[in-house]
């Protein structure tokens, strides 16, 4: 049996009104969208929803990672041996890239199934993110939201079966980026719905059903990407689709998430999912994608995560537009950004381990639990005698801070403090944490994190934040 | 480890410093210059190019290496290196300095501490960058880490912090070459833009250009020089751990501070340093920087700073006059001259010549310095040869919160003190260095807030000090 054995989500933080959009006035309660902020992108929204996904599994038994998204900062240079990093899997990982379509992440999630399936992997991790942008005050930035969701493909512990899958590819030019773009452009709306995507996901839909002997209605929940609200429901008439299996395409609340958007759709129906309940999820992009799965008892065996309603329910309205702007690189800078080589990509590869796996060193003659990496220990001065010790998933405790009014950020002060973690003490900046609830002995937990873009290239390192309930 | 190394074998007898401030129609060359001549002046040397044997020079910003320093003097045919150790580097240099005539490689060396921040484009400080783990961060993001803990431990609060920084701006009204000559209020710190809590603007020291320069000699030689030649007595630096990933680091103190403090206490002799000193120049980058030296530094039991800030303890009038000058705070911190500055200034102050701020009499002065995130404390100690023969119009210094030093002065310091306390003139001069450079980038520039370029233009520590 082929199937999801785990998932996991990542919605950020930050939630942008619509009606701030262009510069008005921000209205509470109103429709908004979720929005990484200037130290999130794809990649570490991935790293996020892939821990949610891993969460109480043991990460060693993941044979290969496939990273989908049509954002990430490289052209050449893989994004998903930077997250197999950032989570510490197995060296003897296969990674890929699934890119160029907002079907990348239904894509990745079959090829995981069919490698199960064909036997050359138990376990595949499959993590949709994006991170997509429409020209400032457009249409499109109405409707593109961020977000990321990861499954864990396996033969063991399934929660929710493969049953079967249906694909089809078209050539159409209707939502493109080229090269160096740095906004989403768009033919005219209606030839795109018109000629791509409802004909295509209906088709798609209605070949999967004919392939397995299934009707519509036999399934429990229809999860469909939709590019809004009116034609998502055109495609659901056509397909006869009842409204109350119909599953919510979060409109208003996380916007359209480009690649992770049905696997985002997808990972919220498992989460309501009762055993032995059909699911059907439908994607779009070049094509058509459609999916059907049926949940297994398992499903009440894996233990809470955080998906998509935890971190819908966590919101950070953006208090206007400009901070929106500043966090998205939009604004005019008075300043070229530097043509500096950035940091020492030797130094980088050096120290790998320390910034981008978060791993400490313990020290086998006493105990002492340090960041980071060093020869000599911090506290008995024993030398080269260490156990590496990841601190990313460890507990935290904030010893002293600083609001840091100076730092650049779109919403100072930059909250920074020491933390220490199981005696190891480091130096990290704080997300999520508002100055008024920042104190000495705050419980903390670990995001991965961009730190900053020294040489045009995103840096990446973790950052703590006041550890939350799930 | 000899503890009599430097003790009174070496003396300052000229001092110069340069107008610190924006010297924007100044390069470092024309500030070294102003310094150096002062100091030769001072010194009675008129033909420097035979006089000086030796150049040690600090600087953390410049990238030309000594040379800026031997050319624009033109002192060639000589020794001339640079030091570079972070916030300490003016004490490191003369630290050297005075360890060269203490070995007897010299007669007369020349100390030049300087730096020019203000020909970066920016305003403020550096944002640095060490590496990507290290987050980017300003040295006020670190000096206030100490705060909360310290805060929620004692009781005290930023009133405390701003009435370090009203001090320090009146006694830098009195120094005519200070750069912010601006009396204010404590509620003007209160109601200040904030910088990094708790520190608002007026709790940093002010960023500016300016060079000091001090000639030292061989003791015996003093007196050719000028009949009240300060003596060196003690000089030290210590490191300390990186406060930041120090396992043990309780953030109510820095650890360097109590360290240095001890070494050069016992080098000196010293057993209650609030008596015996007569003035002291302090670290002030933030103010709580400056109040956690009056602790560190034995000046006052831990905790109990508060208590003497309002009492007045540290203002000129006090027990123990602190930054007579205004410090940091308000000649600004040009890196490498800051530490230089310092002895210009406790050297004025024990020859009688510091004009109104001028304390009574002291007899022993401390400088003192922090530096890196921080990691290294120097401390010099000087006294004035002629100090026997004044007397401090101050008697009734109050002996109540009279701390040993911060690690305990070793029981055999007894007789040692006493032999230093019976001589008829200490004078030490000590200093510590800082913390090393690490492997990183300086960034001039910081781009807008949010903007994609947070940093204009980077320079490699690395890079940098090799080309030092
Ligand atoms: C606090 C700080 C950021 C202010 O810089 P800034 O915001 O760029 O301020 P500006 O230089 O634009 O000056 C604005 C005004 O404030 C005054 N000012 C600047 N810094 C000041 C300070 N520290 N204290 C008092 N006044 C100050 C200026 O004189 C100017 O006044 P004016 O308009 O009357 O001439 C800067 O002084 C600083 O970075 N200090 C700390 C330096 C440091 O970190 N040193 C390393 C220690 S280890």
């Amino acid at each position: 049996m082929v199937g999801i054995a785990s998932y996991g989500a990542y919605i950020p933080r930050h939630r942008l009104p619509l009606s701030a959009v262009g510069g008005r006035a921000a209205r509470e309660g109103g429709p908004e969208k979720a929005v990484a902020w200037n130290d999130e992108d794809s990649v570490t929204m991935a790293v996020s929803a892939a821990v949610n996904c891993l969460r109480g599994l043991d990460r060693k038994c993941v044979d290969a990672l496939y990273f989908a998204s049509t954002s990430y900062a490289f052209r050449e240079k893989q994004a998903a041996a930077l997250v197999a990093r950032a989570l510490d899997l197995r060296r003897d990982l296969r990674c890929a890239d699934f890119a160029g379509s907002l079907r990348a992440g239904t894509t990745a999630l079959r090829a995981a199934s069919d490698a199960v399936a064909a036997g050359s992997a138990r376990c595949v991790l499959v993590v949709a993110s994006d991170c997509r942008m429409g020209a400032p005050s457009s249409g499109l930035e109405l409707r593109l939201g961020d977000g990321a969701a990861a499954f864990l493909v396996s033969d063991a512990d399934v929660i929710a079966e493969l049953d079967a899958a249906h694909a089809l590819s078209d050539e159409i030019v209707d939502l493109w980026r080229g090269d160096g773009d740095a906004f989403v452009h768009s033919w005219e709306d209606r030839f795109v719905l018109q000629e791509g995507y409802v004909p295509r996901i209906v088709e798609a839909v209605q070949s999967l059903l004919e392939k397995s002997g299934t009707h519509v209605g036999d399934y429990a929940k229809v999860a469909l990407y939709g590019p809004d609200q009116r034609s998502l429901a055109t495609v659901a008439r056509k397909l006869g689709v009842a409204a109350d299996s119909l599953c919510d395409p979060l409109f208003g609340r996380l916007g359209n998430a480009g690649a992770a958007f049905a696997p985002l759709l997808l990972a919220a129906a498992l989460e309501g999912a009762k055993p032995g309940e059909k699911l059907l999820v439908a994607n779009y992009g070049d094509g058509a994608d459609a999916l059907a799965f049926t949940t297994t008892e398992k499903l009440l065996k894996l233990e809470p995560r955080r998906g998509v309603s935890w971190h819908l329910e966590r919101r950070h309205p953006v208090a206007n537009y400009d901070h929106y702007l500043k966090a998205r690189g939009l604004q005019t800078a008075e300043w070229e950004a530097p043509a500096a080589p950035g940091l020492s990509a030797t130094i980088h590869f050096r120290d790998r381990d320390n910034d981008i796996s978060f791993i400490g060193q313990k020290c086998n003659a006493c105990g002492a639990v340090q960041f980071p990496v060093q020869r000599v220990c911090e506290s008995c001065f024993a030398k080269d005698d260490f156990e590496p010790y990841r601190l990313s998933d460890r507990d935290g405790r904030l010893v002293t801070y600083t609001f840091d009014y100076f730092f650049p950020t779109p919403e100072p002060p930059t909250v920074v403090g020491i933390v220490e973690i199981d005696g190891a003490r480091v130096h990290m900046q704080l997300v999520n944490c508002p100055p008024e609830e920042t104190k000495t002995g705050l419980p903390l937990e670990f995001e991965f994190r961009r730190i900053h873009q020294v040489g045009g290239r995103p840096n990446y390192y973790w950052k703590a934040a006041p550890r939350s309930s799930d | 480890m000899s503890r009599d190394g430097i003790r009174d074998k070496v003396a300052i007898v000229g001092v110069g410093c340069c107008r610190f401030g924006e010297n924007w129609d100044q390069s470092p060359s024309d500030m070294i210059v102003d310094a150096a001549y002062e100091a030769y002046a001072d010194a009675g040397i008129e033909d420097p190019q035979k006089q000086i044997d030796a150049v040690f020079t600090g600087s953390l910003y410049s990238q030309a290496g000594p040379h800026e320093c031997a050319d624009a003097l033109k002192l060639f045919d000589k020794p001339v290196s640079m030091v570079s150790n972070y916030c300490a580097t003016g004490t490191d240099a003369f630290r050297y300095g005075v360890m060269s005539l203490a070995a007897g490689m010299y007669d007369r060396v020349l100390v030049v501490g300087y730096d020019k921040p203000k020909d970066r484009g920016v305003s403020g400080p550096s944002v640095m960058m060490d590496g990507v783990r290290d987050l980017p961060k300003t040295p006020a993001g670190w000096f206030s880490l100490c705060a909360a803990t310290y805060f929620e431990k004692y009781g005290a609060g930023r009133e405390d912090l701003a009435r370090i920084a009203v001090k320090n701006h009146h006694n830098g009204t009195l120094a005519p070459k200070s750069f912010l000559k601006r009396e204010i209020t404590v509620e003007d710190v209160l109601n200040a833009r904030m910088i990094s809590w708790p520190f608002g603007l007026y709790d940093c020291a002010a960023q500016t250009d300016g060079a000091a320069a001090v000639v030292i000699t061989r003791s015996d030689l003093a007196r050719h020089h000028r009949d009240d030649p300060v003596l060196v007595k003690a000089v030290t630096i210590r490191s300390g751990p990186n406060p930041q990933k120090d396992p043990g680091n309780d953030f109510l103190s820095w650890k360097p501070n109590g360290w240095a403090a001890r070494d050069v206490y016992q080098q000196a002799g010293i057993a209650d340093p609030r008596r015996e000193i007569g003035v002291a120049q302090v670290h002030d980058c933030f103010s709580l920087t400056e109040l956690l030296a009056y602790e560190d530094l034995g000046f006052c039991e831990k905790g109990s700073a508060k208590e003497h800030i309002a009492a007045g303890t540290f203002e000129l009038g006090g027990d123990l006059p602190v930054n007579t000058d205004g410090g940091l705070k308000t000649f600004g911190h040009p890196t490498g001259a800051t530490g230089v500055r310092m002895i210009y200034e406790n050297t004025l102050q024990l020859q009688g010549r510091a004009g109104e701020r001028q304390v009574a009499n002291p007899k022993l002065a401390l400088s003192h310095n922090l530096g890196g995130h921080p990691t290294a404390c120097g401390i010099a100690i000087s006294v004035s040869l002629n100090a026997r023969s004044r007397t401090r119009s101050s008697p009734s210094r109050t002996t109540s919160a009279v701390t040993p030093p911060p690690a305990g002065s070793r029981s055999s310091g007894a007789t040692e003190r006493a032999a230093v306390l019976s001589e008829p003139a200490l004078r030490l001069n000590d200093r510590s260095g800082c913390p090393e450079p690490r492997e990183g980038l300086i960034y001039r520039g910081i781009g807008p807030p949010g903007g994609p370029p947070l940093f204009q233009e980077g320079v490699s520590i690395r890079d940098f000090r090799s080309r030092v």
